[in-house]
């Protein structure tokens, strides 16, 4: 199977032999990471270009490493380097990035859409490294690889998703991306992050998280930003951490081998309890290892890696 | 000067409804019978005859809330393209809102609106000035002066007026000049940073949403100070079923509150912002399909009583941005009869009903005198109701092509629009 997208936007436009596609590919490329030279001529001559209007080390420096494991040159911007900062738009700077010849552009904005947009006037590939609220699915196809890998299949299995979900995009990418794959998603947190009709993206809600937490096979916790209290979403963070945080003590009901997971950068003692977080059932430093993975299949996929292949 | 509109179907509701001649002498009405003879052919005073058969004859349509961006703005519009877009829409009057740069809110931008349509010399233009300096919302401008020098309202339309005090003032003092006060209804804090309506598609999308509740908490409060001030007040761009309820009520209470909406509230919903479409995006925003059946409830019944463009143009240098950066607003003068006449087609209105909100309504409340009658101004729009036609927006006379009607096909639009007894939109 050939990978068809000209970009990969959101975890909703792609479809299961996609995601999967992408899973599998990753699989492979996975174990470049493990050898003492890590690095393939894979995709030599491919320039990838990542874009970051907001700030953010984990996901920008993993797409780097994912571009230079493959021998592309990687080059990264950020908006107060850009000319952003002179006043062109972002249709111009893309128009402008277009007209260097990348072979893809990897964009991080602040605003859901940015991406799409930019996606829809230039003829690279986009690949969209998080777009405000709305969606993240590098994170969310580095979440189903780690999860495949521990349980084999995603068929059937309950995950929990639990925090603001409201102004997380990986939580509406993961239930894009888990649901189509078979998981049931389980919604929950305060009332004042469960946004409006989320349930039409495939997920039920919960707003009890000891419910959302019984019988789980997996518990992603997503991260709490202290500046929402601002607009009421949650009075304080000792509050949330007794009510909503992931302790062991909660995690009682859940699966025996459940699966702790977390996007990062985790607030230790708020959504989750330090000795959860570095407990034996964590994953969340396997997802990292993975997100190399997933990126370098990513990137692969795009760039016409398939073909190149074959010239080498 | 002389003009007979000849075979028509002359529709002035509670006055007229069947196939007349109206004759025209100077810029007013002076007769209108079965069958008009030009009596006068001979004579050097040549007579203009324009053939209304198949078409129907209506008071001049009148647009109560536009936005024609003249004095600060005239790269997005002016007062000119704006009057000239009114025209080609089937509109003999607008009212422009004050949200220019200065703000309409003293005498000489008055002036200034009122030299540039006399200049433009299309459609009359009765300028809204502001509720408060500056719309600041901190001090009420100069009503007496204002209407002194020719505004017919007053709003800080684009802006609620926050302060309840300052609101129950603005309606008091503005009952002394008879000037009816126009609120922008929206609670800034419950509207926080949201871009379009709240619900699953908001959801969906990952943009932050405006619940309902910003409108309609601030209709309920308008509503109570006019129950408790006695002023006259219109609540602009209605876009919630609560809204519809809560203004139901009040009129079946007797409050002297009046309503309108726009053709993109009842024919859109959010769905419409998939895909980050910045055309359809304004505030209040597209709301839900439930909402937009309220909508046409409270039209078919006569709670909202008018039906405004809200017309709003931008450049592409406001819309072809990221969505949240986008500016709020789509243009409507000259989609506004046709969307409007899908109304009467569906059955939602009578052709009475939809003239009433188009003309009558607006009329009545800004106090115009405007109607089909033998010693009357002739301001009359003549419509085509078959004429079947795509909306080509790089067409338009307005310079806003923000529309997210363009490439629609609709039925019905003005042919003729006469203003004064003078031709200023004539169908090609």
């Amino acid at each position: 199977m050939q990978f068809e997208k000209k970009d990969i936007l959101d975890m909703e436009s792609l479809s299961a032999d996609e995601i999967n596609l992408i899973l599998d590919t990753a699989d492979k490329m996975k174990e470049i990471s493990d050898r003492s030279i890590k690095k393939v001529p894979t995709l030599r001559g491919k320039t990838m270009v990542l874009f970051f209007y907001e700030p953010s080390t984990r996901t920008r420096l993993s797409f780097d490493i994912a571009a230079k494991r493959l021998s592309a040159d990687s080059l990264s911007l950020s908006a107060t380097a850009s000319s952003t900062v002179k006043g062109e738009t972002l249709v111009d700077t893309a128009r402008n990035l277009e007209a260097m010849r990348p072979d893809v552009i990897v964009i991080r904005h602040p605003m859901a859409g940015a991406p799409h947009m930019i996606a829809k006037m230039v003829s690279t590939s986009v690949i969209n490294a998080g777009d405000g609220m709305h969606a993240h699915p590098s994170q969310s196809l580095l979440d189903i690889m780690t999860v495949r890998e521990k349980k084999g299949s995603l068929d059937g299995l309950r995950v929990a998703i639990i925090g603001d979900i409201s102004h997380s995009r990986v939580a509406r990418s993961n239930i894009a991306g888990f649901s189509k794959l078979g998981a049931n998603v389980i919604l929950s947190g305060p009332p004042t992050m469960i946004p409006k009709g989320i349930e039409a993206l495939g997920a039920s809600v919960v707003y009890n998280i000891n419910d959302a937490i019984s019988g789980a096979d997996v518990v992603m916790m997503l991260r709490i930003q202290k500046e929402r209290q601002k607009s009421f979403l949650f009075p304080s963070e000792r509050e949330y951490a007794r009510f909503y945080g992931l302790s062991a003590d909660k995690l009682k009901n859940a699966k025996e081998d459940v699966l702790i997971m977390h996007p990062g950068p985790l607030n230790r003692g708020v959504e989750i309890a330090p000795d959860v977080a570095d407990g034996p059932h964590s994953i969340i430093l396997e997802q990292v290892t993975n997100g190399v993975a997933i990126r370098m299949a990513m990137f692969y996929l795009l760039s016409g890696g398939v073909r190149n292949a074959d010239d080498n | 000067m002389r003009m007979i509109i000849k075979g028509g179907r002359v529709i002035d509701p509670g006055n007229i409804d069947g196939v007349r001649d109206i004759l025209i002498e100077d810029g007013i009405i002076t007769q209108i019978e079965e069958n008009i003879i030009d009596y006068n052919q001979d004579k050097t005073d040549s007579c203009e005859i324009i053939d209304a058969s198949g078409l129907i004859v209506v008071p001049g349509l009148i647009d109560m809330h536009v936005h024609l961006r003249e004095p600060g703005h005239e790269y997005k519009e002016t007062i000119k393209s704006g009057s000239l877009a009114a025209a080609r829409g089937g509109f003999t009057a607008i009212c422009p809102m004050p949200n220019t740069n200065p703000v309409n809110d003293n005498r000489q931008v008055t002036e200034f609106i009122l030299t540039k349509a006399a200049e433009a010399d299309a459609v009359r233009v009765y300028p809204v000035a502001g509720i408060s300096k500056g719309l600041n919302g901190n001090r009420l401008s100069e009503y007496g002066e204002l209407k002194d020098a020719g505004v017919i309202a007053v709003s800080d339309d684009g802006k609620p007026v926050n302060n309840s005090l300052l609101m129950r003032r603005a309606m008091e003092y503005a009952k002394g000049f008879g000037l009816p006060v126009i609120s922008h209804c929206e609670d800034l804090e419950l509207a926080a940073d949201g871009v379009m309506n709240e619900g699953p598609v908001s959801t969906r999308m990952g943009l932050a949403g405006i619940p309902n509740a910003a409108e309609s908490v601030m209709v309920m409060r308008d509503i109570s100070l006019c129950e408790l001030t006695g002023s006259a007040l219109h609540i602009a761009h209605v876009s919630t079923s609560e809204s519809v309820h809560a203004i139901r009520d009040a009129k079946e209470r007797g409050v002297a509150v009046t309503a309108e909406t726009a053709p993109h509230y009842f024919t859109l919903i959010d769905e419409s912002v998939y895909d980050y479409n910045t055309s359809a995006k304004m505030n209040p925003p597209l709301r839900s399909s439930e909402d937009r059946e309220s909508i046409l409830k409270g039209l078919k019944d006569g709670t909202i009583d008018v039906i405004a463009t809200d017309h709003a143009p931008h450049s592409a240098l406001e819309k072809d941005v990221e969505f949240n950066n986008s500016a709020n607003g789509i243009i409507g003068l000259e989609t506004s009869l046709p969307l409007s006449l899908r109304l009467v087609e569906n059955g939602t209105l009578s052709i009475e009903q939809l003239i009433d909100k188009m003309s009558g309504n607006p009329a009545r409340i800004l106090g115009l005198d405007n109607g089909i009658k033998v010693g009357k101004t002739a301001d009359i729009t003549i419509i085509d109701t078959e004429n079947t036609f795509i909306v080509n927006a790089s067409e338009f006379l307005s310079l806003g092509r923000n529309t997210p009607f363009d490439g629609w096909e609709l039925k019905g639009r003005a042919v003729f629009t006469i203003v004064g007894g003078r031709i200023v939109f004539k169908d090609k």
